[in-house]
């Protein structure tokens, strides 16, 4: 393994997204978004090629489908799994990992995509809706992808509408089974953080280079533990780097960070 | 046995109040003329019940909508649909925000007959808060409490196929079906517009049965709409019209520029509407979207 002389932030953070799915097994890898997908093909197609993957259509491939614009016919189905089939195979039977931008994340874990400020029967700025967010974080595994790390997106209290469940014991309705819950990494632009800390606590595991404990604190609109030993996000590989063009032959990456900063190595 | 209806035939058989069920998802495979039929009536005061695109939006913009019940409301490329956004920003709609999962629950408790049906979803959310569901424990020895979906009846559904018959044998073909099967199975009426209507699906289109993905007990009605998905897309015949939708979006930020757009697509009538929005031509060769 080589490291490659050149290499921009967005791709240095899709290969440490990747490393979400590493071992999962026979699951459908979902990546919203063009980083998350990218580092979900990226982890197929080098340490777990176990993991399922749909054409973000319907159809199941077990060649990822590069994204952007490409022939329809291009992607070659291996099995069927279209939304009318979603929640029966993959969601609610936990055959999943999704890695999702939310607009809104809070200490426990909980994420919004529904609506910002106002209440609910009259939001300031509408947004999706909860779509599958409730049952998503119910029912499989799930990580979550930042690419601008700031209060707004780490905020203080709790999110403004709760659309994914987190580790929040005061949300926890007694008697029901929460134990599905699994949040795992989340990839943001200045650092990698799990939920290892007290209670499922958010936690820095890595930094990426240059980059400072005291900065990411200082994005995040609460406190943050952190690992005993905090690593170094690593640089792509130029194998790395071949997969992520690959997949992305019209460069859509570049447009994913503001300014698509150059990546640094350790 | 002869359930085709014209599209004025159809939207007669409406009441304002209703609650209706529009089938698709976001910009795909919507019923937008019989969509288009109820913005150009008098209905008013609707329920509707979708995971909604355009149809939605449309709704809203004319101000038919009391209350949406939604899993989302989206235009994938144009994620954010406007219109929705507008009215629900405005206080102008009675909301139950749902989790896409637990939408489609909720029509097969209509569809089964049953009060609710139960599911971890939602537990633990703001959509439970607000949307005022109820938890049911389970009668056996693991004790464990789960939401009630609760039932969601539709007095009406409306989908869009590739074919159907007079006898209301439909065929939707195309790489996914979403969850049309089950607002028919939830409706008290069901009204399906299709490209074609063919007298008899065995004489016509024998070899396609298995996308008859609702059986004809189910549909009351059908319409014939040739091209009747545009804007959105009908794979394998024809892609959403990209262009179009960005118009719409687009009108949502002028003053007056929804009655602006509808005069100048929506019209008066349906008979005129493809001519208005570029020609059957044009729509049929609009490219299928990439995912």
């Amino acid at each position: 393994m080589t490291t490659s002389p050149e290499f921009t932030l967005c791709e240095q953070l899709i290969v440490a997204a990747s490393e979400a799915w590493r071992g999962n097994g026979e699951l459908v890898a979902t990546g919203i978004g063009p980083a998350p997908r990218l580092a979900a093909s990226l982890a197929k197609v080098t340490h777990t090629p176990e993991l399922m993957m749909t054409d973000g259509e319907a159809w199941l491939v077990e060649d990822p489908v590069p994204i952007g614009p490409r022939g329809y016919d291009d992607r070659k189905p291996a099995g069927y799994l279209p939304f009318s089939r979603f929640f029966d195979a993959a969601v609610w039977p936990g055959k999943r990992h999704a890695m999702v931008t939310p607009s809104q994340i809070d200490r426990f874990g909980q994420t919004n995509i529904s609506y910002l400020g106002g209440s609910y029967d009259r939001p300031k700025v509408q947004m999706l809706g909860a779509r599958g967010f409730p049952g998503n974080s119910i029912c499989h595994i799930n990580s979550m992808f930042v690419p601008q790390h700031s209060k707004r997106v780490f905020v203080e209290g709790e999110v403004d509408m709760v659309s994914s469940v987190g580790y929040n014991p005061a949300r926890r309705v007694p008697g029901a089974r929460f134990d599905f819950v699994d949040l795992r990494l989340i990839v943001t632009d200045l650092c990698i953080m799990d939920f290892g800390g007290a209670d499922n606590a958010i936690r820095v595991i890595s930094l990426h280079p240059g980059i400072t404990f005291d900065q990411v604190q200082d994005a995040t609109g609460f406190a943050l533990e952190a690992a005993d030993s905090i690593a170094e996000t690593p640089a792509p590989t130029t194998e790395q780097l071949a997969i992520i063009a690959r997949f992305d032959p019209h460069n859509i990456r570049a447009n994913v960070l503001k300014d698509n900063p150059a990546g640094r190595r350790l | 046995m002869n359930k085709q209806f014209t599209i004025e035939q159809f939207v007669a058989s409406l009441k304002s109040g209703m609650t209706i069920g529009i089938a698709g998802w976001g910009p795909r495979r919507k019923p937008m003329a019989l969509v288009r039929a109820i913005l150009r009536s008098d209905l008013t005061d609707l329920t509707i019940v979708a995971y909604g695109g355009p149809d939605v939006g449309m709704l809203c913009a004319t101000g038919k909508v009391k209350k949406l019940i939604f899993g989302f409301v989206s235009m994938d490329a144009i994620p954010l649909e406007p219109y929705f956004r507008k009215s629900r920003e405005a206080g102008a709609l009675d909301i139950l925000e749902l989790d896409e999962g637990m939408l489609q629950w909720g029509l097969k408790a209509a569809a089964f007959r049953l009060p609710f049906l139960p599911t971890h979803v939602g537990l633990g959310t703001d959509v439970m808060a607000h949307g005022g569901f109820r938890t049911v424990q389970s009668p056996y020895d693991d004790g464990e409490v789960l939401l009630a979906m609760p039932a969601l009846k539709l007095d009406a559904a409306l989908l869009h196929v590739h074919r159907a018959d007079r006898r209301g044998n439909i065929q939707a073909l195309g790489p996914d079906t979403y969850y049309d099967e089950w607002f028919a199975r939830a409706a008290e009426k069901t009204f399906v517009s299709a490209e074609e209507v063919v007298d008899r699906m065995d004489h016509s289109y024998p070899e396609d049965a298995r996308a008859n993905i609702v059986e004809r007990c189910f549909v009351h009605g059908v319409i014939e709409a040739p091209l009747g998905a545009h804007p959105t897309s009908m794979p394998p015949l024809y892609g959403w019209d990209m262009k179009h939708l960005k118009a719409y979006a687009d009108s949502a930020r002028e003053e007056g520029g929804w009655d602006a757009f509808a005069a100048r697509t929506i019209g008066a009538d349906e008979a005129g509407y493809l001519d208005r929005v570029g020609g059957a031509a044009a729509v049929s060769a609009l490219p299928l979207p990439i995912f």
